[in-house]
């Protein structure tokens, strides 16, 4: 059971019981919807943009402990930051959990408790379901699906 | 939960296929070699049986035998490898027809699956003389394949989609379907069992109230065709799909039975080779039934493999089948019933196979992974019917099938797998 604790770590528990950042922002700058129609996972991202730089960003939606847990960990991690460095996490997040499990990663922080869910390939679109939507909001387009 | 007895009755005829041996679940299991391995170091429980079961040898050695000994392509050559071929090909639907009691072997189509048999009837006897203002009538346990099908022909033709609605335990509310019926509706299209919730439909009633008005019904066969028998004649209905994968045959091979004289009045579904009589560049005319409807070289080991597997069924008899699948049920609703935040979905009085759960606080992907990891395949998701996942206001469920080599000692593992699921999220 090792490989499971390293999928389901206490920090992702935790964040799955509560999820930072769980609301809608209301008007929001930008906004799009995630679907994983694998998992049924429904995920709507609001973000307000000001200035270049993400002044506030929400969730709200229903999934698996893994795709609300990155969700919450990933409005964390791109809340203040400009667009430019959202865009870079999410460049090195899909890395992190692309890269197959006996290649070492990159440390991201407390994204890095994600870094278990290579062991779990059916799993890695539960992960980046979150920051694939962050990107459809950024491009500016509607929805996103990981199909 | 009550057992589907009163339904087996009333579709119970004789049959003289029926095992005679005693039951023994080891020597069932013995026959499946993949049960004999193992999943992340612990010997493998299946229980993702209602999308797709395991094999017996028989069936593999069949497949095998088929290249071997006898390939060649069926209706057309003069040669001995030829003959031996149709001969085992035709000889697969005789036994499908057996199994379904159906009155001729030109009732017998071969498809890919039962998808494939559910749009060969919307595209070939719905659409063509489907108007404006028609209506199919479904229920609201469909599976996509028995929803998407119609939606097509429809929504070309502006034809309207109506729903038999169902109540809190997954039971359809059969006393509504009547008045649903109407001078516009052009058949009745309903699944046997639900693969979702376990529901067993009473198609005889529903072809009962639906011939009442001269309006065709079409059962979806998917699930309830390896778990109890079924006579198309005994039921009534007009068309009945079925697919190989699901009765321990090979995938790529389904069964579409139609009543004769309505296979008889529609068009071919696809054109090609083998379908036609006649051939000219001017003017084709049809092959007889039922290859009228099997166009191009078919799935020939597929139907032999598929036969076999009839053949296996058969031989261990549904009376035997019923009994430890029910018993199977009952314990396994049971165990799941006292894991801490278990709650079943679809606890219909009569259902067969199914152990549709959901726990508190975690979802059921989450409760796949983990019990995985003990080596335990269940299917977690929306299993292809979101519109029951919307009537139950859950985004997807955890579910464990069961078929005829399962045993209690699988669903305690099961059981076991669950509450550390609970230890986990609890």
């Amino acid at each position: 059971m090792s490989d499971l604790s390293d999928l389901y770590q206490e920090v992702i528990l935790d964040h799955n019981r509560r999820p930072r950042n769980f609301r809608r922002i209301d008007p929001a700058s930008h906004h799009a919807d995630g679907y994983n129609p694998l998992c049924g996972d429904k995920l709507s991202l609001t973000l307000q943009v000001d200035g270049g730089s993400i002044a506030d960003v929400a969730f709200e939606g229903s999934g698996c402990a893994i795709s609300k847990a990155s969700a919450s960990l990933m409005t964390d991690a791109v809340k203040g930051k400009s667009v430019d460095e959202a865009r870079s996490l999410f460049e090195r997040f899909h890395r992190m959990v692309t890269t197959p499990p006996d290649l070492p990663v990159e440390d991201m922080g407390k994204l890095s408790v994600l870094a278990g869910v290579r062991e779990f390939p059916v799993r890695v679109k539960c992960a980046s379901l979150a920051w694939h939507t962050l990107k459809a909001a950024l491009d500016r387009k509607a929805a996103v699906s990981t199909e | 939960m009550t057992s589907v007895a009163g339904m087996r009755n009333a579709e119970r005829r004789t049959r003289t296929t029926e095992g005679t041996k005693p039951f023994d679940v080891q020597r069932v299991r013995a026959d499946f070699p993949i049960l004999r391995r193992q999943v992340h170091g612990h010997p493998l429980v299946y229980l993702d049986n209602a999308a797709t079961t395991q094999k017996p040898q028989v069936v593999l050695d069949a497949l095998t035998r088929y290249y071997t000994d006898i390939n060649s392509n069926v209706h057309r050559g003069v040669h001995n490898l030829s003959e031996l071929a149709t001969e085992a090909y035709d000889g697969a639907r005789t036994k499908v027809r057996r199994f379904f009691n159906a009155a001729s072997d030109r009732e017998i189509v071969f498809t890919r699956n039962a998808t494939e048999g559910i749009n060969l009837v919307a595209f070939a006897f719905i659409r063509p003389t489907l108007q404006p203002g028609d209506e199919v009538v479904i229920s609201a346990m469909e599976h996509h394949s028995n929803i998407v099908p119609w939606q097509l022909v429809c929504e070309e033709r502006g034809a309207r989609l109506r729903v038999l609605p169902m109540d809190d335990r997954g039971e359809l509310l059969i006393d509504q379907l009547d008045a649903l019926l109407t001078d516009r509706t052009r058949i009745v299209a309903m699944s046997h069992m639900s693969n979702a919730l376990g529901t067993v439909n009473p198609i005889d009633e529903i072809v009962r109230i639906a011939h009442a008005r001269g309006i065709p019904v079409l059962a979806d066969g998917s699930q309830a065709a390896y778990h109890m028998p079924v006579d198309v004649q005994a039921l009534g209905v007009d068309f009945y799909v079925a697919t190989g994968h699901k009765l321990y045959g090979p995938t790529g091979i389904g069964v579409l039975y139609g009543r004769e004289k309505l296979l008889e009045e529609m068009p071919p579904f696809l054109g090609g080779g083998d379908m036609i009589s006649s051939v000219t560049f001017e003017k084709s005319t049809w092959n007889a039934l039922p290859f009228k409807f099997e166009a191009g070289t078919p799935h020939i080991e597929g139907a032999i493999g598929l036969g076999t597997a009839i053949d296996y069924i058969t031989g261990i008899g549904f009376d035997a089948i019923g009994a430890h699948e029910r018993d199977l049920l009952e314990y396994g609703t049971t165990i799941l019933e006292s894991v801490p935040t278990v709650r079943l979905v679809g606890t219909a009085p009569r259902k067969a196979s199914i152990l549709s759960f959901v726990m508190e606080n975690v979802h059921p992907h989450d409760i796949g992974t983990i019990v995985d990891r003990e080596g335990i395949a269940i299917r977690t998701g929306h299993h292809c019917a979101q519109p029951v996942m919307d009537r139950f206001c859950i985004p997807a469920t955890a579910r464990a099938s069961l078929a005829i080599y399962n045993t209690r000692a699988e669903i305690d593992a099961l059981g076991a797998a669950l509450r550390k699921v609970h230890e986990v999220f609890g």
